[in-house]
């Protein structure tokens, strides 16, 4: 893409028209749009309501367990000999992810709109779990959409969001797998549109969601900010974090985007490679309109939206939040990628050095820490989201790595 | 226009289009159709529907210059609500395409006015809240909202969605001045098919009864209202 304007500030978006430069927007069927013009306007109403963000906070604290740690690697540090390298620990929140900060917000905004059925996606189950989990808590109904491909791969998932209580759908059409899940929880939306709220789960789909779920996943950045000024006294000078649809990523990101000293990068799930099948939106894709908004998106010639591939469910989407698509061509973040075996490696090494399995995602993001940190001076403040952890992994791992459970 | 992703669809139309792109089918290819329907007939109406990427990968311009070209009269493009207007609306309303609405039962008085206001052709009055293809409408629910549409534009109102049989389409011909079958189309395309998904013998036949059977349907519903 060409590059656009420079703005005086990267943190003012969506625009009315729910857009970040030409990304984003509201491309859905007209049943769902006064649906999402509803929940636009309970957002805004929510997010500046005081006793909403105490009962935010109140939650945050004592269900989830924040803040999260800043926790500076030591070992991993020493073993790399440069950057001076700092995990954010959002695989110590509750349902031991970053997902459980965007869901608890989530379903407050729809309890405080009177919505009694929750719906959700999701690709490897974090979502769902971490949706499932809340719905319990707060007693309401939880559907969750869930590609047959996935039901089957990830077993332990399925499980848990059905001793929470929730119905786990196996979604049968297309390629059965996450962007099917969202074409089915967003076909369910339309059919119940009385007594239903969708909880998406990361920056995409239609405006406002990009900007609700970036807005929750915040507080991840805004800790660390806070964290690392009480360390070391100062900003960070880089940060890290994987990109699948991107919401870990925006949260560490967003609250720096104007810090313009600190360098940000988001890595991408590059599969068996670049020149090969992979779940790299921006590396590999190009812009088009999926899922209510426009961005970069895995597709053919003629515009039909192709499978990505990734050893990370997680990452495993072809597309990524339109926030990202613009700051990538605005130039204020760089988008760099990471194979399966970059994560796999990276996966081992942070559990052999820091005593700390990641999630495979979060693992992308780590495999470019190890690529990095060497080439940076001693007194460079690199922070890495670690945004899951990696028991869910273990099984897919253990026979990857030939010691089958 | 197939699309991998169509989210307002159900079952049969999913199935349908992939099928359809399973074969081959491209956006170049049915504006071909378009042409070589047009070929020897230049007074069917003919609308294309669809989802927007793959037209926007086309590119927009392109796209209009061509189906113009080709014969199109008017476009159903779900996803492209009147929020998105000038994305392909606007533009394909300048070429002298009609670009048709689809009014919802979610869609209330206050917001009515903003979705027809660049409708043109007729009105496409989504019966059901919910896919292609699946629940029956109320038909005294499809009715006022019917009227409830026809005291806001002058254009033809057209319901569909969840319409199956000649009953049904009687009792909407009562209020509407179209009906609108899509699933149960491509339904009976698929049961025709061999074993590798191929078009029979009997295709053509099964769409044209079940075309005629609706049709018969429509007049009875004319008829007695």
């Amino acid at each position: 893409m060409t590059a656009q304007p420079e703005p005086n500030s990267f943190r003012t978006g969506a625009d009315e028209r729910g857009r970040f430069g030409i990304y984003g927007g509201r491309f859905v069927a007209e049943t769902l749009m006064p649906l999402i013009l509803d929940l636009e306007k309970a957002y805004a109403e929510a997010k500046d309501d005081p006793s909403f963000l105490a009962e935010m906070r109140a939650h945050q604290t004592h269900y989830i367990g924040r803040p999260s740690p800043l926790y500076f690697a030591e070992r991993l540090t020493e073993h790399l000999g440069g950057a001076k390298v700092y995990l954010k620990r959002e695989e110590l929140n509750h349902t031991g992810s970053h997902k459980v900060n965007n869901v608890l917000g989530q379903i407050l905004l729809a309890r405080r709109m009177g919505k009694k059925r929750i719906i959700a996606e999701t690709g490897a189950g974090q979502h769902g779990v971490a949706t499932a989990t809340l719905c319990a808590r707060f007693g309401l109904e939880c559907v969750v959409f869930m590609g047959a491909v996935d039901v089957a791969r990830q077993a332990p998932n399925v499980f848990r969001m059905k001793m929470l209580g929730a119905t786990v759908v196996p979604v049968q059409s297309g390629a059965k797998t996450l962007k099917d899940a969202m074409n089915e929880a967003l076909r369910d939306w339309v059919t119940n549109v009385a007594d239903t709220f969708y909880c998406i789960g990361t920056v995409a789909g239609p405006h406002p969601y990009p900007t609700i779920v970036r807005d929750l996943q915040s507080v991840i950045g805004d800790e660390t900010k806070a964290q690392m000024q009480e360390a070391e006294g100062r900003l960070p000078d880089s940060l890290f974090a994987c990109v699948g649809g991107g919401s870990n990523a925006i949260g560490l990101f967003h609250p720096f985007l104007d810090d313009r000293s600190v360098e940000i990068f988001g890595v991408e799930a590059a599969g068996f490679g670049l020149d090969k099948l992979n779940a790299a939106s921006i590396a590999g894709g190009q812009p088009g309109v999926l899922h209510g908004n426009r961005t970069y998106l895995l597709m053919d010639k003629d515009g039909q939206i192709e499978e990505g591939h990734s050893i990370s469910a997680g990452l495993d989407y072809p597309g990524i939040g339109p926030e990202h698509a613009w700051l990538n061509d605005v130039g204020r973040v760089t988008y760099l990628s990471a194979t399966d075996e970059e994560a796999v490696e990276a996966f081992q090494v942070l559990s052999k050095l820091e005593g700390i399995i990641p999630a495979l995602e979060s693992a992308h993001a780590i495999a470019k820490v190890l690529e990095h940190a060497p080439k940076r001076p001693k007194d460079h403040l690199m922070v890495v989201n670690l945004s899951g952890r990696g028991d869910k992994d273990v099984p897919q791992m253990a026979d990857r790595l030939g010691m089958p459970l | 226009m197939p699309f991998t992703d169509p989210m307002a669809d159900g079952p049969a139309i999913q199935a349908g289009g992939l099928r359809a792109l399973k074969g081959g089918e491209t956006l170049e290819k049915t504006l071909h159709l378009v042409r070589d329907f047009r070929a020897h007939d230049a007074d069917t109406p003919i609308i294309l529907m669809g989802y927007y990427n793959p037209i926007y990968i086309f590119g927009v311009e392109r796209f209009l210059a061509e189906a113009k070209d080709a014969g199109v009269d008017g476009l159903i493009v779900v996803d492209l609500p009147p929020e998105e207007d000038d994305e392909l609306c606007l533009p394909a309303l300048s070429q002298g395409i009609a670009f048709i609405r689809l009014a919802t039962p979610t869609t209330d008085d206050a917001r009515l006015p903003a979705v027809l206001k660049n409708t043109a052709g007729f009105v496409y009055y989504v019966s059901v809240t919910g896919v292609t293809g699946v629940a029956t409408p109320d038909f005294n629910v499809v009715a006022s909202a019917v009227s409830r549409l026809k005291r806001h534009t002058s254009l033809p109102v057209a319901v569909g969605f969840g319409v199956k049989t000649p009953e049904h389409a009687a009792a909407i011909a009562a209020g509407a001045d179209g009906v609108v079958v899509g699933s149960a189309l491509v339904e009976a395309v698929r049961q025709s098919l061999d074993g590798e998904g191929r078009a029979t013998p009997g295709t053509v036949k099964a769409v044209t009864d079940l075309v005629s059977a609706l049709a018969a349907g429509v007049r009875r519903g004319r008829a007695a209202a």
